[in-house]
């Protein structure tokens, strides 16, 4: 993406080809080129610093740290249910369990408040039963981030562990070592890069949801209001901030990408290519 | 401190029955061409894969008994692994390797390490134990793997070709390292191996497996002087023939008659040397020998002064003859040639 590491090669590259590169990069750069012209870098602080852009970004980052933790407490089963376990209609659980990465968020939000919604498949027992409601709520910003990120992190460590040599893992055990002890001191270690990675990712596409979390919780400050809807309602509102909340939430998204490719995808180049929405 | 193992196994295509019993303190080399099923044994042995039906007991202790519903998992049975590339664990150094087995059987942390540091001395690769297992040639990677197999004390150690990764030039020198490691070590152990020369360098007895059949044990002389497995007559270089004897004629499957001196009835082996075969292009009436077989040449091949010479027929056999003898008879494949042999010739014993 960056190119830098290839810069040395780009004299044999044709050039048409390098032409039309140059435009495809060209064409990721204005936007952000866009947004840093207009930014208003006198009041910029100002902006950041009001209550409202605090709120949703400290709101932000609690719930996609949530998100990631329930994404790798749940995707690291499951990214090794897909990768070791030989069972019927995998393919269908794995297509079933990465769907929400290219779905359109909105289709996830309201799929999940027809499950979880008060009226919802589970969610009518759950307000029945427990009094318990997750639409328009904190706990229901986590949920619709789970749903989206967490496909980062079992596509990224599913591959990990499908490259990894299952004899290792055999080693262990004959050495002694129980499952679980092998797990943590063989498994973990071999594919603590894919973990980080795919962590990372989760975090990232959590922090930038919108679609599905503006659907299923709504947009209420301080309780749902995370920083891409407050950026939403600010181009409404006050455009000078939105243009200063987004340059902050690229500015996290690209030091996310630039910190991967430079530290965990140096020899495995695969998840690199997923965007963050 | 024996070993008792006869199970069955169906993997893939292939059908794997093994009947194996260990003494105290014997080496057994499991011999076989590549795909007999050699590791797959290893592998039922130490619990990385379940049998099918039969029993396994190492040293009194029964760890696999599906009739009974008895499974020992790998880490509970008494037994050392040395894998095939070794398998070291890459995230450790190799101090840490070698006391792995013992910090899983929860000794304490300084314990296990001062065990790990003696087994590194006695194999002599004490000045690498601080380091990583990939900055270790194949030889220390072998004595690495050896002695993390070892630090635990196992009444069974199962050897996965551990020559097979190093290249020809430091196999002989390794091997020779291998044979004097192996000696300290009192239990039983089992080498897999598809070469006979670590056979023979390193085992007291032999297994031969050939398409997940054992066919022959004992030791390697007494298997290479009476083969009775195709493999075995291929690794000696001599024509195996198998039938049924009866009145001083063994007869093959495929109708071949082989005239034989002196032999009991019933089913035989008969082994024909490649050099007591004669080639004729015409068959000659009033021979002294007394088996003619009409052929096709298929293969000719050169090795020196002397030529190996395949033939296609009822009875399939490989002669070998001087290059002389060659250059006169003007031999290709595709000829027709026949073979002929002294029943004298042949050695012939039951299956």
């Amino acid at each position: 993406m960056t190119g830098r590491r290839r810069r040395g090669r780009r004299a044999n590259l044709p050039t048409p080809v390098l032409a039309l590169a140059v435009v495809a990069v060209v064409f990721f750069a204005l936007p952000l080129i866009g947004l840093l012209w207009r930014a208003p870098w006198s009041n910029a602080w100002g902006y950041l610093t009001e209550e409202n852009a605090l709120t949703a970004l400290r709101l932000s980052l609690i719930c996609s740290l949530w998100a990631t933790l329930l994404s790798v407490v749940f995707g690291v089963p499951l990214a090794w249910l897909l990768a070791r376990v030989e069972f019927h209609g995998r393919g269908v659980v794995r297509a079933l369990c990465t769907l929400s990465m290219v779905l359109p968020p909105v289709v996830g939000g309201v799929a999940l408040f027809f499950a979880l919604g008060r009226r919802g498949l589970v969610g009518q027992y759950l307000d029945r039963w427990f009094d318990f409601r997750l639409p328009f709520t904190t706990a229901g910003v986590v949920v619709a981030q789970t749903f989206v990120a967490m496909p980062f992190l079992v596509i990224t460590l599913e591959s990990a562990l499908r490259q990894l040599d299952q004899r290792v893992e055999d080693a262990s055990r004959t050495l002694g070592a129980s499952r679980w002890y092998t797990f943590r001191r063989v498994t973990l270690p071999a594919i603590r890069p894919a973990l980080v990675a795919g962590g990372v990712l989760a975090w990232a596409r959590a922090l930038g949801e919108f679609g599905a979390t503006i659907t299923f919780a709504g947009n209420f400050p301080g309780t749902t209001q995370t920083m891409p809807l407050a950026v939403y309602l600010a181009l409404e509102t006050n455009p000078e901030q939105a243009i200063v909340l987004a340059l902050l939430l690229i500015a996290i998204s690209f030091a996310v990408l630039v910190g991967l490719r430079d530290r965990w995808f140096g020899r495995n180049d695969r998840a690199s290519t997923t965007v963050l929405a | 401190m024996t070993l008792a193992a006869s199970f069955s196994l169906q993997l893939g295509s292939l059908d794997l029955q093994a009947d194996l019993d260990v003494k105290p303190g014997e080496l057994l080399a499991l011999l076989g061409p590549n795909g007999a099923g050699k590791s797959s044994v290893l592998r039922c042995l130490g619990g990385l894969a379940p049998i099918h039906s039969g029993r396994i007991v190492i040293d009194e202790l029964l760890v696999d008994e599906p009739a009974t519903d008895t499974f020992v998992e790998p880490e509970n049975r008494p037994i050392g692994f040395v894998f095939q590339n070794y398998l070291l664990f890459e995230n450790m150094t190799v101090l840490e390797n070698v006391a792995y087995g013992l910090r899983a059987r929860k000794t304490p942390k300084a314990d296990a390490r001062r065990v790990a540091a003696e087994w590194l001395e006695r194999v002599g690769i004490a000045e690498y134990a601080d380091q990583r297992p990939h900055s270790l040639s194949g030889g220390q990677a072998q004595r690495a793997a050896l002695a993390r197999a070892l630090a635990t004390n196992p009444r069974l150690l199962l050897l996965d070709e551990p020559l097979a990764a190093l290249d020809a030039g430091t196999r002989s020198s390794v091997r020779r390292d291998l044979r004097r490691h192996l000696e300290t070590f009192e239990g039983m152990r089992i080498l897999v191996t598809h070469d006979p020369v670590d056979a023979y360098a390193l085992a007291d007895r032999v297994a031969i497996l050939d398409a997940g059949r054992i066919v022959q044990v004992g030791t390697l002389a007494e298997v290479t002087a009476h083969p009775r497995s195709r493999y075995v007559a291929d690794l000696v270089g001599v024509n195996l023939v198998t039938g049924v004897v009866v009145d001083g004629v063994l007869t093959t499957a495929a109708g071949a008659r082989v005239v034989i001196a002196d032999a009991l009835p019933g089913p035989s082996f008969a082994v024909i040397r490649p050099p007591s075969i004669s080639l004729v292009r015409e068959a000659v009436a009033g021979s002294s020998a007394r088996n003619t077989w009409a052929g096709t040449i298929v293969e000719v091949d050169r090795l020196g002064d002397r030529v190996r010479v395949g033939i296609d027929g009822q009875l399939p056999l490989t002669a070998e003859i001087t290059a002389a003898a060659l250059d006169a008879l003007q031999l290709r494949p595709g000829d027709g040639i026949h073979a002929s042999v002294k029943a004298t010739d042949i050695e012939v014993y039951s299956v």
